[in-house]
């Protein structure tokens, strides 16, 4: 027994060195070299160099990483509440999730777009899409919040989205379902998709001092699948680009009918064409409800404001501004390299990568070298806009990013790589394996004019046995590859949140100087705000109770209040009264339906409170802030409905009476 | 713990005997040490006016009444939580008497650089000891921390 165990552990291992001396990298342990760890290594108490904005997919927030370390930093809620920090729970933040639909509690966040100046990342604002309730968000950058959402009319599957233009004039949504547009009675059979649907392209205005949004005008298109869009820059400055999928126009089993033709869309936009239309009155209004939710810093609140009304350019009759080129099979990642001159589209199921030519298209509208038209949009020739094909470049490509050195790195979904390649001749430069099914990557910078390419990151679908089993349901992952020599190099992996689509990076230099600290408590203009403990109050309104109160290190004033009677609705407004960076109080009370709230320094939250039962109900401050935190407490008195005990309250002051423990 | 805070309070007496005697010519002497050396450094650490950039605060001896009322609606906004105007300590010490028992100097550079001075001034730390929550910044302006002073200043009956 004992020989057959040596003899078989010594077959093994000249197994083993054979094995490791024969194949190429296949797993882990041999794609990670031994300096990869210093790499990825950023000390305790050292900043990261890059921060990462990753999609949290169907969390619906939004995830900021470190880079390289890969630490996460914060999780910024965006479409979905997120009763840790009060988001969508606190009377203040409620607006913000409304919708035509009333309030919606959740989405599913896809793609991240930093704004740019000049094509350049300017690090002041990001923005996000909602795919299932069609909504776009931008979220502050001095802040990390999310400081306003706008709902899309005409949409559904907000995907093509929220990618801008190169000077943040826009941000361009496209539908991923064509439907009924909103003003018609969509009480249609489903079968009669070719006739009675439609694809919507929104193009949101973006304030360039405020960055407050307004939808300037929709593109009615025909109806297909609008996935992807990246915008044109340098010589397509003015221009737009969106992979589309679904030409066959099918409303069942897609898997099978939106997968028969050979070749489906890239569809080029001449926006600056389309602002000309619109000047001259080109454009129809149409009735279309759609909400407008903007949050304010200084009042501490939001509202949410209904629109009646949008401008559609239709791009059958101006045949100027939509053109479409031929992408082989199901395209999904549209992406234009740094020049402005190459746009790669990425056709889920081609075994290539065409990449277009901007010049070439311009040569081809001019000369009008069209295949005729397509629901009354010209079609391009393939060969009159194609610059060429990436030949064998992997299995299941679908996005694309740019080094800024002239090559392009591309994710392959089915053969589990990115495979790096040569825009100029088309040449694959060199693949590593990713683990497993990568959808998205991101390279700091990208996709503007200046890519940061010192990594790649890829982001997993599929992370199966890279880290211990948590049960049936696992994380997904991101990793990330040195990409400053001629190979890229595994250096790290961790698990994200939720699923993690498009990311951006960007230099810390560009963001970190400009982080707010505190609000200052001289500017807070929330109505419900006590400026300075002496002017907390507790006011009866009918059976609504309104609770100014106030809280520093280490107590709430009033922390006892009596008086409230069953069935009064009680709205504690909390002022934090601190002026100093990562001091924020909680305040939870025993019951409540609904959640905490965190109150930043400076600022006012409101968290409302229904007094069911009689009884003494405590409250207490939930985010360790002193030495005396766990002394950071209170009392509420809650009395039958027709009781008379008065409406008191006070801090330090209700003391017990002479006799109180006989 | 008795022993602890009769060490402290020993401390805090011997330090305020060191200080006390001819207030300006150990002001002069200390102003002329520390620009010697570097101020960081302990043996030209002046206790007298804690860290911070107040170096010298002109103080009439009269009361500028609009000062102490600017630096009053500080007080109900940013300090009025934990201390009050009489002796008597609520979260931190009560206010009453503070102008005699620290030169302006020393409060307007403890209001504006609480950190610097939690982790330096002996007498600071000789309080946190007794009441054992920081205090918080509050970032009071160079303007403000100046009107805080006028009004205790006003608080501790100067006309």
């Amino acid at each position: 027994m004992i020989t057959t165990t040596k003899q078989l552990l010594a077959i093994s291992s000249a197994a083993l060195l054979l094995s490791a001396s024969a194949c190429k990298p296949k797993n882990a342990a041999t794609a990670v070299s031994s300096d990869a760890a210093s790499k990825a290594y950023v000390a305790p108490g050292k900043y990261d160099e890059f921060y990462n904005f990753v999609s949290g997919g169907f969390s619906g927030q939004l995830s900021v990483y470190g880079l390289p370390s890969g630490r996460l930093l914060r999780v910024i809620p965006v479409f979905s509440v997120d009763p840790e920090k009060g988001w969508g729970y606190s009377e203040e933040t409620k607006p913000m999730l409304n919708t035509t639909h009333g309030n919606v509690p959740w989405d599913d966040l896809h793609h991240v777009e930093l704004s740019q100046t000049n094509g350049e990342i300017d690090g002041r604002w990001v923005f996000v899409n909602a795919n299932n309730t069609p909504r776009v968000a931008r979220v502050d950058l001095k802040t990390f919040r999310t400081a306003e959402i706008i709902e899309l009319p005409n949409s559904a599957g907000n995907h093509s989205s929220p990618f801008i233009t190169e000077n943040t004039e826009y941000v361009i949504a496209g539908t991923r379902f064509s439907v009924p547009p909103d003003d018609v009675n969509g009480d249609v059979p489903i079968n009669t998709y070719k006739k009675n649907f439609k694809g919507y392209i929104s193009f949101i205005g973006v304030d360039k001092t405020t960055g407050k949004m307004d939808i300037s005008f929709q593109i009615e298109c025909p109806a297909i699948n609008f996935d992807l869009s990246h915008t044109g820059k340098g010589p397509s400055s003015g221009w737009f680009f969106f992979s589309c999928y679904n030409t066959e126009q099918a409303n069942t089993l897609l898997e099978v009918n939106a997968s028969q033709r050979d070749k489906d869309f890239i569809m080029a936009v001449n926006w600056k064409k389309a602002e000309e239309y619109l000047k001259a009155g080109k454009g129809k209004k149409v009735p279309a409800k759609y909400v407008h939710n903007t949050y304010d810093d200084k009042t501490h609140s939001s509202v949410s404001e209904t629109k009646n009304e949008v401008t559609v350019l239709s791009a059958k009759d101006l045949k100027d501004i939509c053109y479409f080129i031929p992408c082989p099979k199901s395209p999904h990642g549209c992406d234009v390299d740094p020049t402005g001159e190459y746009i790669v589209g990425s056709g889920k199921l081609a075994a290539l990568i065409p990449v277009f030519s901007f010049s070439k298209i311009q040569s081809a509208i001019a000369g009008k070298q069209f295949d005729g038209e397509y629901d009354g949009i010209p079609v391009i020739k393939y060969d009159a806009a194609l610059y060429g094909e990436v030949q064998k470049p992997g299995l299941g490509p679908l996005h694309t990013e740019f080094d800024g050195k002239g090559n392009a790195i591309t994710s392959m979904f089915v053969s589990s790589e990115l495979v790096k390649w040569n825009i100029k001749d088309l040449k694959v430069l060199d693949r590593v394996p990713t683990y497993y099914s990568v959808g998205h990557l991101c390279i700091p910078g990208g996709d503007t004019k200046k890519p940061n390419a010192k990594y790649v990151i890829a982001y997993n679908k599929i992370t199966k046995d890279r880290y211990l089993p948590t049960g049936p349901e696992l994380a997904q992952s991101a990793q990330i590859y040195d990409i400053t020599g001629d190979k890229m190099q595994l250096i790290l992996d961790y698990p994200t949140i939720g699923e993690p689509h498009y990311a951006q990076a960007v230099s810390a230099d560009v963001i970190k100087g400009n982080s707010v600290k505190f609000f200052k408590i001289e500017e807070n203009a929330n109505p419900y705000a006590t400026k300075g403990e002496g002017n907390t109050k507790v006011v009866r309104e009918g059976n609504k109770v309104h609770v100014y109160m106030t809280c520093i290190r280490s107590h709430f004033t009033p922390d006892n209040i009596e008086g409230i009677k069953v069935g009064d609705e009680v709205y504690f407004h909390v002022t934090n009264l601190e002026q100093d960076w990562d001091i924020p109080h909680g305040f939870a009370i025993k019951g409540a339906n609904n959640a905490e709230l965190l109150i930043m320094p400076g600022e006012t939250q409101t968290l409302k409170w229904v007094a069911e039962k009689s009884g003494i109900w405590p409250f207490y401050c939930t985010d360790f802030c002193s030495a005396l935190h766990q002394e950071m407490q209170g009392y509420l008195r809650v009395s039958p409905a027709g009781s008379n005990v008065p409406l008191t309250y006070s801090t330090g002051k209700n003391l017990p009476a002479a006799d109180s423990t006989k | 713990m008795k022993k602890t805070f009769v060490y402290v309070a020993f401390s805090v007496a011997l330090l305020a005997a060191a200080c006390g005697g001819n207030n300006q010519s150990a002001s002069k002497d200390n102003t002329a040490a520390s620009e010697e050396k570097k101020p960081s450094e302990n043996p030209s650490y002046d206790p007298k006016r804690g860290e911070g950039k107040f170096t010298h605060v002109d103080v009439a001896a009269t009361l500028d009444p609009k000062m102490a009322e600017s630096g009053e609606k500080v007080y109900q906004l940013k300090c009025s939580s934990c201390h009050k105007t009489t002796d008597e300590k609520l979260v931190g010490p009560g206010w009453k008497g503070v102008t005699n028992r620290h030169a302006a100097e020393w409060i307007m550079n403890f209001v504006t650089n609480t950190d610097e001075m939690l982790n330096k001034d002996p007498q600071a730390q000789a309080q946190l000891e007794i009441c054992l929550v920081r205090m918080p910044n509050q970032n009071l302006s160079d303007d403000d921390a100046r009107h805080v002073y006028e009004f205790m200043r006003k608080n501790d009956g100067v006309k």
